[in-house]
This record gives structure tokens, sequence and C-alpha cells, in this order.
């Protein structure tokens, strides 16, 4: 499976609203400013390099930036002016529920999937089309084989046995990639997200070739409590350490430079993650004879099983997630403060929402945007020291694998769990959780590590280093570290 | 004959911007092109901050010039160019 890694060109625009937007709210006229965006990235007279002319562009972008302010791209009125948005964005008290909003003008350009019979047909003797298909949608006229779609059911058997390879399926890359079916083209052509199905696992924002996808941001709610004075702490998930050219400990300091209060890695969360699931698996899988135990720290996984398969959740661990464990922390010590958590996905934002003790989420991208906003240079800053420490193997947490190893690391011997890893959730993978939850048992082991993400969190939809470079950079850290024994003691 | 050196950009603004993905060129120049050409990853160039140009990062020096929005395609035809190619 592909690892989630973003499209370069969507993320370039999507990136540089972000940068601006930031950059007009540290400014003088900030609503004046955020309506000008889409003037500033395309000036009178400049290319028009994506759509038919120039006015179209800037629609686009001004709807994308309607996304960047955080609100939802189908609700706002078209008469509405950014500078009038981004001053209710200001006035928001809470970021909006669901994360994920539509950019409804590009999607109409996209054709609806269906079976396409092309220029290649010809028309043959054997005509295997005609025998295979079981809705008789399918009949050879005038030489060229045509599918009459008012009986084609999309079943693509034609397709494979067309001798020519002449008949296509056309696919919509947003409905191709979602695993649950959450996103669809309705009748008039026009896409929607289904929030009662969608899991928040953001493949269909790095599928969209057209970037029409959006996460709300959130970034301006983030950017008034530090403005405002309010204490503000920044919690790192164990992905982010490699997403950026700077060490760990400089990467602290740059994100101090942005205003937050302390700077905390949620593998401290890990580890009590890793704590508490591997007594729990000892306790249910060993002593207790169940069956299996899936992991419970995928905030996508845990969309899934609430909204697709309810049969697993007795199967799933009732450990809290890292940034469970670490807001928890947080908000005790500091009661004041608000949190937020550094996301490598879309999914985590959902988990929040659900979370009282996690008040805001940034993605690594929108971090990335407001380092680029602010010029700062990660690289030059000084080295700030994290004051708890993190094992190893909470700092792994983010690679595929990382959860089942840290879990066997806790356990003795003879209590070994026997991982079976499902490294991206896809149609696939889901089948399979359906049919080990209905048979109650899974042949493949004995600990189901669930990553919606091909490649773990350092795979995840908002992430910006390429994965191979970020597993490098997030390997040496991992190996810098101490062992969970050294940092978890009973 | 001089070898053509390459500078891929790894400040802050480049590496958001894109040149996390034009690292595969400190391995694929080398490989493609043996000592012909010298490449590495550089702290900050500067030239993001000219007039505010960060719309336009990643950059990348091949010698003297001066490559905008570089993809690993526009940074290799450059390569190529230089070598008469």
């Amino acid at each position: 499976m592909a690892i989630n890694t973003p499209n370069k060109q969507t993320s370039h625009l999507k990136r540089e609203i972000l940068v601006r937007l930031i950059r007009a709210y540290l400014g003088e006229n900030f609503e004046e400013d955020v309506r000008l965006i889409p003037y500033k990235m395309r000036p009178q007279g400049s290319e028009v390099p994506y759509r038919c002319c120039i006015h179209k562009e800037r629609a686009i972008l001004r709807d994308r930036v309607i996304a960047s302010l955080g609100f939802d791209i189908e609700e706002a009125e078209d008469s509405e002016l950014l500078s009038n948005l981004a001053k209710k964005a200001l006035d928001r008290k809470e970021p909006e529920q669901h994360p994920l909003t539509l950019l409804q003008t590009a999607c109409n350009e996209c054709v609806p999937a269906r079976i396409h019979v092309t220029d290649l047909c010809q028309g043959c003797v054997a005509r295997p089309c005609e025998s295979a298909c079981r809705f008789g949608a399918i009949k050879v006229e005038n030489g060229k084989s045509r599918i009459d779609h008012s009986k084609c059911k999309n079943c693509g058997l034609c397709a494979q046995v067309c001798p020519y390879q002449a008949i296509t399926k056309i696919i919509v890359p947003c409905e191709n990639a979602c695993p649950v079916g959450a996103i669809a083209k309705d009748e008039n052509g026009i896409t929607h997200i289904d929030n009662e199905k969608c899991i928040s696992c953001g493949k269909c924002v790095t599928a969209c070739p057209f970037g029409a996808v959006h996460k709300k941001s959130q970034v301006l709610d983030i950017l008034k409590n530090i403005k405002t004075g309010k204490k503000v702490i920044a919690m790192l998930a164990p992905s982010i350490m490699g997403q950026l050219p700077c060490t760990p400990k400089q990467l602290k300091q740059a994100i101090l430079k942005l205003g937050f209060a302390d700077v905390v890695e949620v593998a401290i969360g890990a580890d009590i993650t890793s704590a508490n699931e591997s007594a729990e698996f000892k306790e249910r899988v060993i002593e207790g004879g169940a069956p299996f135990m899936t992991t419970s720290c995928c905030a996508a996984y845990n969309e899934l099983v609430e909204k697709h398969i309810p049969e697993i959740k007795q199967y799933r661990s009732t450990t809290g997630t890292p940034a469970y464990y670490t807001a928890e922390l947080m908000k005790k010590n500091n009661p004041d403060a608000l949190t937020v958590f550094f996301s490598p996905c879309v999914a985590k934002r959902r988990e929040a929402m659900q979370n009282p003790n996690i008040d805001f989420v940034i993605s690594f991208e929108e971090l990335g945007a407001w380092f680029v906003a602010l010029n700062v240079q990660v690289a030059e800053c000084e080295e700030s020291e994290y004051e708890v420490e993190s094992s190893a193997q909470a700092r792994y947490y983010a690679v595929t694998g990382g959860v089942a190893q840290a879990v066997n690391a806790m356990l003795d011997e003879k209590d070994q769990a026997k991982p079976h890893i499902i490294n991206g959730l896809d149609k696939t993978a889901i089948k399979d959780l359906k049919k080990f939850a209905k048979n109650g048992s899974c042949e493949l082991g004995n600990l189901i590590e669930v990553m919606a993400c091909p490649g773990g969190c350092l795979g995840g939809s908002n992430t910006i280093n390429s994965y191979r470079q970020a597993v490098k950079q997030l390997t040496e850290y991992v190996n810098s570290s101490k062992d969970v024994k050294e940092v978890v003691k009973d | 004959m001089a070898k053509v050196n390459v500078k891929v950009c790894l400040g802050t603004t480049c590496f958001v911007m894109g040149s996390s993905n034009l690292q595969e060129l400190l391995e694929l120049v080398p490989r493609k092109y043996g000592d012909q050409v010298e490449v590495a990853g550089s702290p900050c160039l500067g030239l993001c901050s000219i007039d505010w140009e960060f719309s336009k990062a990643p950059y990348v020096k091949v010698d003297d010039e001066v490559i905008k929005e570089a993809t690993v395609e526009k940074v290799l035809a450059a390569i190529d160019s230089k070598l008469g190619k």
C-alpha cells in the first residue's frame, strides 16, 4: 500500500494560503489583508496556472481561505466577503465539530465513476463483454461495444474479460480512496462527505488531485489565545520528530518562539499507554484467555470501531491514547492552561473534540506555515531540553509496528504478544477486522496493531517530510533515547 | 571540466514549501552523474526573503542559476543543460 504522501502542488497552495493568513493575523489590517489573499496570489495580469481564467482561480483560492479560517466551505455564502468571515473567525468560541470540508467548485470537474468503453474496442466476434455482463448492460452496436448506463452496476466484469483491455473503469479518486464509503457524488455530480460514516482518516485529502478536500484549520483560534496572553501548551506527537530540518531540542526552542508557554512530547503519554496496554494484554489475553486484543491509539481506527465495527469493541484495548494521558497530565498540573496537540493527521481533530483536556489541534503543515510566516529558521535555534524524558519505544510509536514493540518491551519473556500489524486501513483491512470480530479469533496474532495510515503516523496526511527521510531522522532520535524499562518504573 | 555544483536549500521555508521532497536528489544525482556533479543540502540560501518570495520556494541553485518552485525534474533538466546534454 502506498504511503499517503501529500501531493506537492496542492500542498504548496494550501501552505501558501496558511502563511499569508498567519502573516495577516500578525499584521495591522487582518480583515482587509485576508480579503486580499486571492488577489495577492493571482495579481492583475498574472499567469493562470490551473483554471479557465483568473476569476475562477481567485474564487477557488477564496474558498480555500475559508477552510483555513476554520469554516465550512459549503456553508459559507458566496456573497460574503472574506474580511467578514475573518472577523467571524476571531469571534468564534469553539472550532467546528467535523474536521473536513469540500471545495465543490473543484469537484464539478471530476467525471462520475463509471465503466467506459474506449476507442480501442475492436467490436470482436467473441464479444466476451456481452456474455460476461449479468445485467444485459453491454451490447455491440455499429461495430463497437456500448454500455447502457441505466442497467450497468459498475461491477467491472466486462473490463476484466476484454481481450484488448479496451474497457476501463473511470474512478473518482476520493471515492476510490475512502475505505468506508463516506464520500460520494450525488445525482447532480456534486461530492458530499457523509459525517455519519466518515472516520476522518484523511485519505481523500491526499487522494484528490485538485486538493478539494480541506481541513478546517484551528490555527487562528490558537494564535488568538496566545495573543490574548493565555498560557498555551504545545503537545508534540512522536511523529513530529523528523518532520523539520532540525533536532528535536531545536524544535522545542522554535515552538517556544511562536509564543507557546511550554512544549512537551506526547511520548510521555505513550510511555503510560505502553505500561497500561501491556498490563491489559497480560490480564485479558495471557491470563483471561481472550483470543486477541487490538490497540487503541489510532484515532481513525477508534472512529472506525464506533461507526462501522462496533462488534470489535469488546476486543479493543481500553487503554487511553498517548495524547489522552499527556493532555490529562498537562491539565492536572496547569488547570488554567490551554493544550494544543501537534498532529500528523486529520483524525486526531475528532479525538480532541471528544476530549475536554485537548483544546486545539494543529497539523505539522500548519506549524510549518507558521514558521515560514515568522521567518523562524529552525536549524539556527538554540537547543532546549524536554523536562520529562521519554523512552525510545514511546518515541517510536510513530512508525508502524512501534506500538506492538513497546507493549512487548514491557512484557516478560513468557507473556510476549504475537503481533499482527494492520499497516493502513483500506477496504480489505476492514473486511479482515470484521472477520476477526465475527469469528472471535485471529489466526495471525493475538495483538492486532491498527494504523490507519500506511507506514504509521509518519505517513499521515498532514506531514511535511518525505517518509523515508522522516523515518531516518526519527530513528536517530529513537536510538539516542533510553529503553522503556529505564524510563517507566512500576 | 569544472564540476556542476547543485545546492538544495533546506532552510525552513524551502523545506516546508517542498524541498523535503527534493532530498532524494542527494542520492539520485551522484548515482546518475557520478563525479561530474556535486550535490549537497544547504542551510537557508536567503532567496526566500528577497521581496517575500516565499511562495516561489523551494529554491535550488545549479551553479549560479536559481531554480524557483524547484522539482526533481526541473533540477535534472538544468543539470543536463549545464553538461551540454
